[in-house]
């Protein structure tokens, strides 16, 4: 056990924040604070930060229930708006996926195809509050005899809607370029050619795992601000990795840790969860999530006074190396350049350009410090952390008091 | 090349003739129709897309004309919807004239009508459908 100077436990702030007393800061004010008093003052004084990141999330989409028929039904295709959703589940349990088409979609075939709806769309309609037209069909059996239901339901008829996100909060991301001679549309947004432009997607010092880089409180159990409503961190997310390389701030320098989060899709908001085309992709949503971090101790204080001139995203060409999948890294880009506006690429001034919006990641963040200042929102004590949380980082300790 | 946006009136004698055939084939203009609302024995309308070298298109509504077909042309402007814009700032690459901007540091995009040229690079660009085009007649 490393030896802190502050010893702070969830049981003491969460009884802080019920008496309505925790101090609570963004990630983007504890930087300053922690440059004023040192990493053990501000753990001392602070008591949560809270981060933020607003971002197409294509692993996400929602299970929904549509309550039981009569004649009951075991569905087993459906559709909403006709968008289809996996029905291979018990008999009115549907999985709705974030980038699934419309069944008529002409996809691709008119490239670059507009995908101008799909399940993120039919997410965001029905957090919205508006009726979505649900068809059904079975093949009947002895116990399910019916074969098809069609009707309209909105969120609030639901017997049960939650949103599933197996992979959101990407710890880290690239920053996509084209270095062919043609335009393409990818998921990173259409990419000119010849390094046109440059695109990111994550909000840098204000994302909650580069505030959290080894995963000291972020674990299975952590509440969490989910599209506008309370979610949870149920599990580490698909493809989290948390071995990939990493500076010496112990910050990975691609894509590493990913979270699985669910929540109560009926409390959750439209402004949070949106629908989006991505020109010649497909379709997606776009999630706001928020992370508290207890400054427990000093080391997370440390870690969450990261500022975007020490986070480095790998610069990655998604005309050639992407697709191939040769793995090949251009070079690595700091998020102060990056949020600038250009950047340097071999001498070549490049426009940047982030798809996540750092408008409402600071938003996400403020509603977030705001709920626990009211004593609304309690701190989650994971009941475990995730893979790679046991790493030992030696913060240097000659600044930690200033 | 050059680009049209018109809105075609048919009178109800031209309903049934192949009028959109003609102007294909026998005028060699592309069209490409928007929106069309077509019932026998009614004025129909249209609203297309044509595309040629500008002679070509001049006659070819000088033909249309000449049948009996009204012409209006398409006031066009291009709508920013500021309440559906999240700022993700990905309309900025494609926009030439910088009419959609971003304020540093805070990161609000904002549009300025008076530069924008309704070039439409943007339009399919934003995930978000905020921005569109507002067709006036
Ligand atoms: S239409 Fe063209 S000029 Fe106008 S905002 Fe869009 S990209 Fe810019
Ligand atoms: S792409 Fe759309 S949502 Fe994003 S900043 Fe531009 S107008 Fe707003």
């Amino acid at each position: 056990m490393a030896n802190y100077q502050v010893n702070k436990t969830y049981q003491e702030i969460n009884e802080k924040i019920k008496k309505g007393q925790a101090v609570v800061v963004t990630a983007e004010e504890i930087i300053d604070i922690v440059r004023r008093k040192g990493e053990a003052e501000a753990a001392r004084t602070v008591d949560v930060v809270t981060t933020g990141t607003f971002s197409p999330m294509c692993s996400s989409g929602a299970i929904l229930n549509f309550g039981h028929t009569k004649p009951p039904i075991k569905a087993s295709r459906v559709w909403l708006n006709n968008v289809p959703a996996y029905a291979g589940l018990a008999a009115v349990d549907v999985y709705l996926g974030a980038t699934e088409p419309a069944g008529d979609d002409p996809l691709n075939k008119v490239y670059p195809g507009e995908f101008k709806y799909g399940g993120g769309h039919v997410i965001q309609d029905l957090v919205a509050g508006k009726a979505v037209h649900l068809v059904a069909e079975a093949y009947g059996t002895d116990c399910y005899p019916n074969k098809r239901v069609e009707k309209d339901v909105t969120l609030g008829q639901l017997p049960n809607a939650v949103l599933f996100n197996p992979r959101n909060c990407y710890q880290n991301y690239n920053c996509a370029v084209n270095l062919s001679n043609r335009t393409i549309y990818t998921y990173m947004g259409p990419l000119r050619p010849r390094a046109g432009n440059a695109n990111f997607c994550t909000a840098g010092q204000l994302s909650p795992l580069f505030n959290d880089p080894y995963y000291r409180t972020i674990g299975i159990g952590t509440r969490i601000f989910l599209g506008g409503g309370v979610g949870y961190v149920c599990f580490p997310g698909t493809q989290h990795n948390p071995g990939k390389p990493r500076g010496e701030n112990g910050i990975p320098l691609g894509p590493a840790g990913t979270l699985m989060v669910m929540g109560d899709l009926q409390k959750m908001s439209a402004r949070y969860l949106v629908g989006v085309s991505l020109l010649g992709y497909g379709c997606s949503l776009t999630v706001g999530l928020g992370i508290p971090i207890p400054l427990l101790n000093e080391e997370i204080a440390h870690f969450c006074a990261v500022t975007d001139d020490q986070l480095l995203a790998p610069v990655v060409d998604y005309g050639h190396d992407y697709p191939e999948a040769t793995g090949r890294i251009l070079g690595h880009v700091t998020y102060t350049q990056l949020k600038s506006g250009k950047m340097d690429l071999d001498g070549q001034e490049v426009l940047t350009v982030p798809l996540s919006s750092l408008v409402r990641a600071r938003e996400v963040a403020q509603l977030l410090k705001e709920w626990i200042q009211k004593g609304q929102f309690l701190l989650g004590e994971p009941v475990e952390l995730l893979p790679g949380s046991d790493a030992i980082h030696c913060v240097p300790t000659a600044s930690r008091d200033s | 090349m050059a680009k049209k946006k018109v809105v075609l009136n048919f009178p109800p004698h031209l309903i049934d003739q192949p009028v959109t055939y003609r102007l294909i084939t026998e005028q060699g203009v592309r069209v490409n129709i928007l929106r069309a609302r077509i019932t026998p024995k009614e004025w129909g309308n249209m609203v297309v897309e044509l595309n040629g070298k500008k002679a070509r298109l001049e006659d070819g509504l000088a033909f249309l004309r000449e049948l009996g077909v009204e012409v209006e042309h398409l006031a066009e402007e291009v709508k920013w919807r500021e309440e559906l814009c999240i700022h993700c700032t990905a309309c900025l690459a494609p926009c030439p004239t910088k009419a959609l901007y971003v304020e540093r540091p805070n990161m609000t995009v904002g549009f300025d009508r008076e530069k924008c040229i309704a070039c439409e690079l943007c339009l399919n660009v934003c995930p978000y459908g905020a921005v569109e085009i507002a067709i006036e007649q």
